[in-house]
């Protein structure tokens, strides 16, 4: 019994109960869409499942390591993800028109998707360094270090991934106590380079604009997915078809139904009560993510969980955003709930921060 | 950490980010809000006009699957085609007891177990809602059987589909490959080159060989038709229509006939032969004994004749022109010879007393020809003539390593040739860089001396092989081999030509080439290796025999064919060129475990020629077990 006890408080030691119940009840329904989505493949289930196992070790060897230790790596973390980033410009592989992937001999890794922790761990541990006093000088170097791989990802290109990483980044230069005045200046330069920015984009960039804008322009291409995915929400009611019963769903009407459009999948079959309950899941992921940072001791905890939080939100945001045909389609995954190994994993990895964040001793206390 | 400076500042800093943060919660609290009243808008507000598209989501847009380009030989013979054909097909989702269903589908149509498992194997692979063939080619008193009963059998249907076919099956199935049903693999292949849309509808891809390497070719583009259908996914009209493009033709360089000529002198044994067009590179035939009746992959292969063909000790998959390595064995010396003369270690004139074996000097050890007491004085033209091995055995140690790697690569062995399919090997030619890399250890000059029979570590394709030779027969000039000659557009029907591709050219002195090639065509004359090969030949032909070792033979023992069990007896090989004074044919054969070159390969060779130069029919030209040879070609004596 001893020995039991023992291995438990092992193995719960670092976790914090409140936040897995709220990931693990996420993933419970990430399988169950999953199995409706994928038109009951066991395997693509079962795949997924272990993606989420091997996400979760990775969470809880996370939250076991004391902060100190996780800030000694940002300068490392972030210097090799610069690098691998312009290997990516250098030699990267070309799918789809785009260069996103490194083959490293071994295996192919996709480098901004590191990017996504190293940035706001970098940023993080810049600012805790510069506490002390924080000038317009403190905020321009972290800027740069924010711009250096954002411009890269642009590059590659992939807009959807730039975005989100340099919110990211944003989040933090925020919570830092960047001035009101520079936010205000901020807004108001993106608002203006936006016809530079258009001119900039990719031909399909645009033409995703354009569709959000008005679907009808191009039924059988661009806006072809908001348009099903619409219908299959919309369709879907109050109380949903029911579980495997989506017409939109099954007769494959719905593109990428078990990756970025999962979500239409959900609210086809489950309806607005299964919506309400999805987002209120969240929101109790998110309210114990806020609370975690707010009661952060040190400069660096509290900056890296506020960003974490909020990309969080952002990647709820924008998936349901697109999906719901509010936003324009960039390809962002639902978190917890996507089918896909890599940004499981990522997103586990920034809840393991949290967690760690948590439990660990703090040191200063407030 | 910085404790002393986090107390300082600390309630004023906590106190600004803990607003900063509330701000931020705010702003996500709104967003959620927004995403919240979209939902209302569209499953509330919005429902009943969502779900009147819904359910007259009855356009559908279905893909019309191109039909995929035909492939022909040199000659417009065709090697592989489509036929329309009628498939028993069964939506799973439309049906309650699918087991059940296909019971009493077998008592109308006959179902045979090996379909019902291949049914089964599909089933676990694809989507309840996709429509799975039970059972191909139907034949019309079938369908009138099916349409009587239909009634009884709801998501049950005949449909009408273009399936491939091979008609030269095994002949050719090395080259053509198969296409078959598209698997994840495939699809997140297709995914990464932004293939995907051009797939759907389509069921098959090309695997290997041609099917594969030309899949944007034969595939085609995909068209697509609006279809309205009823509620139960029944189409009731089509309302607009983009047609298919189908597939370009392929019309390779292959000659079938030869191909067919090659086969049958290769009898029953197991082995490979590549000709190529020394003028262009153009792969004439390409043989790999045994092959496989590549119809079988393309609805998916079951089981047992999956066992069959992959659990064969013929190994019949395995593409021996393309993969299989050899060692060149006693064919390799040509190339030796050239470098000599180039590289000025040997002149033609200079001659040696050949004692029956080699010494590296202050060392004891014995590097044996294969005729015990040798060949007496031997030069240049007797030693490829008669296939010495003493003399490349002493050149071996003038020329080095690293110069009979830098000149006889310049002849493609250990690269790859870049022939237009996928999969080849790049065999290897060493170096002492390269048993550095690998091995760690120096090089040894004993080990230059089994190079330089084309024994020890060196090993080539029967395809590099032919390569080679075509670059002695066309005195340089190395042409990337190619099987696909021609494209015709599906379209247009216009034929355009793919060019013969010169990769580079080796340059070599007309005279030094002389000799070397005036000797390959004694080698095919009395007194040479190849001589009862080449008796009687309407034409000149120059070639080189020569033996590949399966096993090792120790220092001090003989070669005993009779007492090595079949499998480990020598595989013979042969290269050759004829006409030789203006080649048009280049080859290398190869025919395992039957031992010399001379008495199993050659004649193989001739019966190729005369079939191209002379149109002469050809006959099975290797007996099943070969006596043992009159001339001998064998090279023990080094180990």
């Amino acid at each position: 019994m001893i020995e039991i006890k023992k291995i438990w408080h092992i193995l719960t030691r670092y976790i914090d109960s409140f936040l897995l119940i709220g990931i693990l009840a996420l993933m419970a329904v990430g399988l169950v869409v999953l199995y409706s989505a994928t038109g009951a493949n066991i395997a693509r289930v079962s795949n997924q499942a272990v993606n989420m196992l091997v996400a979760l070790f990775i969470m809880w060897l996370v939250a076991n390591i004391p902060l100190q230790q996780i800030m000694r790596l940002a300068l490392p973390m972030y210097a090799l993800g610069l690098i691998l980033l312009i290997g990516v410009a250098l030699f990267g592989e070309i799918n789809n028109g785009a260069r996103r992937w490194l083959n490293i001999g071994v295996t192919r890794i996709q480098p901004s998707e590191l990017m996504k922790i190293a940035i706001p761990l970098m940023m993080a541990w810049y600012f805790d360094k510069h506490e002390t006093a924080l000038r317009l000088r403190d905020y321009l170097g972290a800027t740069v270090l924010l711009l250096l791989p954002v411009l890269l990802i642009l590059r590659q290109p992939d807009l959807g991934t730039a975005i989100l990483i340099a919110a990211s980044g944003f989040y933090v230069l925020f919570l830092a106590g960047l001035s009101w005045r520079i936010i205000a200046g901020l807004a108001v330069t993106v608002a203006g380079s936006l016809p530079v920015l258009w001119t900039v984009m990719h031909d399909y960039q645009r033409r995703r604009i354009i569709t959000l804008l008005d679907p009808s322009q191009d039924p059988l291409g661009a806006g072809y997915h908001t348009i099903q995915s619409s219908i299959a929400i919309g369709s879907g009611g109050v109380t949903g078809k029911g579980w495997q019963n989506g017409t939109q769903t099954q007769l494959d009407f719905l593109p990428e139904q078990s990756t970025d459009f999962i979500f239409a999948v959900f609210s086809e079959e489950f309806g607005l009560m299964g919506n309400t309950v999805l987002l209120l899941l969240y929101l109790l992921v998110i309210g114990r993510c806020l609370v975690i940072t707010a009661n952060a001791s040190t400069q660096f905890t509290r900056l890296i969980a506020g960003s974490i939080t909020l990309t969080f939100c952002t990647y709820i945001f924008v998936n349901m955003g697109m999906v719901s045909g509010i936003l324009p389609i960039v390809g962002v995954p639902l978190p917890l709930i996507s089918y896909g190994g890599t940004s499981m994993v990522t997103m586990l990895l920034g809840f393991g921060i949290l967690m760690s964040i948590q439990t660990h001793p703090k040191l200063v206390k407030t | 950490m910085k404790q002393h400076v986090e107390l300082r500042n600390h309630p004023a800093e906590l106190h600004k980010f803990r607003f900063r943060l509330s701000i931020s919660a705010g702003f996500v609290l709104i967003l959620l809000l927004i995403l919240y009243a979209r939902f209302y808008y569209l499953q509330v507000i919005q429902q009943e006009h969502y779900y009147t598209l819904a359910e007259a989501n009855r356009i559908f847009i279905s893909p019309l699957v191109p039909n995929r380009g035909l492939i022909y030989d040199r000659n417009g013979r065709i090697l592989a085609q489509n036929y329309s054909a009628y498939t028993l097909e069964v939506v799973p989702s439309q049906i309650k007891d699918l087991e059940a269903t296909l019971n009493e589908l077998a008592e109308i149509i006959e179902i045979t177990p090996t379909d019902r498992q291949r049914f089964k194997k599909l089933l676990k692979e694809s989507k309840r809602f996709k429509s799975l063939p039970v059972r191909n080619r139907l034949t019309d008193e079938e369908i009138a059987t099916f349409a009587v009963n239909r009634y009884r059998f709801p998501g049950v249907e005949i449909k009408a589909r273009v399936l491939r076919q091979y008609p030269e099956k095994e002949i050719v199935s090395h080259i053509i490959g198969y296409i078959s049903r598209i698997n994840d693999q495939d699809l997140d292949q297709l995914e990464r080159n932004g293939e995907l849309h051009n797939y759907r509808g389509s069921q098959h891809i090309g695997k290997i060989g041609i099917e594969q390497s030309y899949e944007k070719q034969l595939h085609g583009i995909t068209g697509f038709e609006e279809v309205e259908t009823d509620a139960a996914g029944r189409s009731i009209r089509v309302l607009s229509r983009t047609s298919p493009i189908p597939g370009n033709n392929l019309i390779l360089s292959l000659d079938l006939g030869l191909q067919e000529a090659a086969e049958k002198a290769f009898g029953e044994r197991r082995g490979a032969l590549v000709a190529l067009d020394p003028n262009n590179g153009e792969v004439l035939a390409f043989v790999s004994k045994p092959g496989y009746d590549n119809n079988l992959f393309i609805g998916g292969i079951d089981q047992e004749n999956w066992n069959l063909l992959n659990g064969s000790i013929d190994r019949p998959l395995n593409n021996r022109a393309l993969r299989g390595v050899y060692p060149p064995g006693s064919t390799f010396k040509p190339f030796m010879a050239l470098a000599a003369l180039e590289l000025g270690k040997r002149t033609p004139e200079y001659s040696m007393s050949d004692p029956g074996f080699f010494s590296l000097p202050g060392v004891d050890r014995r590097y044996r020809d294969w005729k015990p007491g040798g060949h007496g004085r031997v030069d240049l033209h007797k030693s490829l003539v008669v296939s010495c091995d003493t003399y490349y055995y002493s050149l071996a140690n003038d020329l080095g390593i690293d110069n009979i790697h830098s000149f006889i690569g310049q002849f493609g062995l250990g690269k790859r040739t870049g022939i237009d399919i996928e999969g080849e090997v790049a065999g290897l030619l060493p170096s002492s860089a390269w048993k550095m890399s690998q091995y760690k250890q120096k090089w040894y000059a004993g080990d230059t001396i089994s190079v330089s029979i084309g024994q020890g570590y060196n090993l080539a394709t029967p395809l590099q092989l032919a390569f080679a030779t075509m670059i002695i027969a066309n005195n340089g000039k190395a042409y990337a081999p190619r099987l696909v000659k021609q494209i015709q557009n599906s379209q247009t029907g216009e034929v355009e030509d793919i060019p013969a591709r010169m990769l580079y050219s080796v340059y070599m002195k007309p005279k030094n080439l002389e000799v070397v090639k005036n000797a390959l065509v004694d080698v095919t004359r009395p007194g040479g290796t190849a001589a009862k090969a080449g008796a009687n030949a309407a034409y000149t032909f120059a070639g080189k025999t020569g033996t590949s070792q399966v096993i090792a033979i120790k220092q001090g023992e003989r070669y005993n064919e009779k007492a090595i069990n079949e499998r480990h007896r020598d595989h013979a090989m042969f290269i050759a060129y004829a006409p030789a004074e203006n080649p048009k044919i280049a080859l290398a054969v190869l025919v395992e475990n039957t031992g010399t070159g001379g008495s199993t390969a050659a004649p193989i060779a001739r019966q190729v020629f005369d079939y191209f130069l002379l149109g002469k029919p050809a006959e099975a030209a290797v007996a099943q077990l070969t006596e043992p040879a009159a001339e001998h070609d064998h090279d023990h004596g080094h180990l």
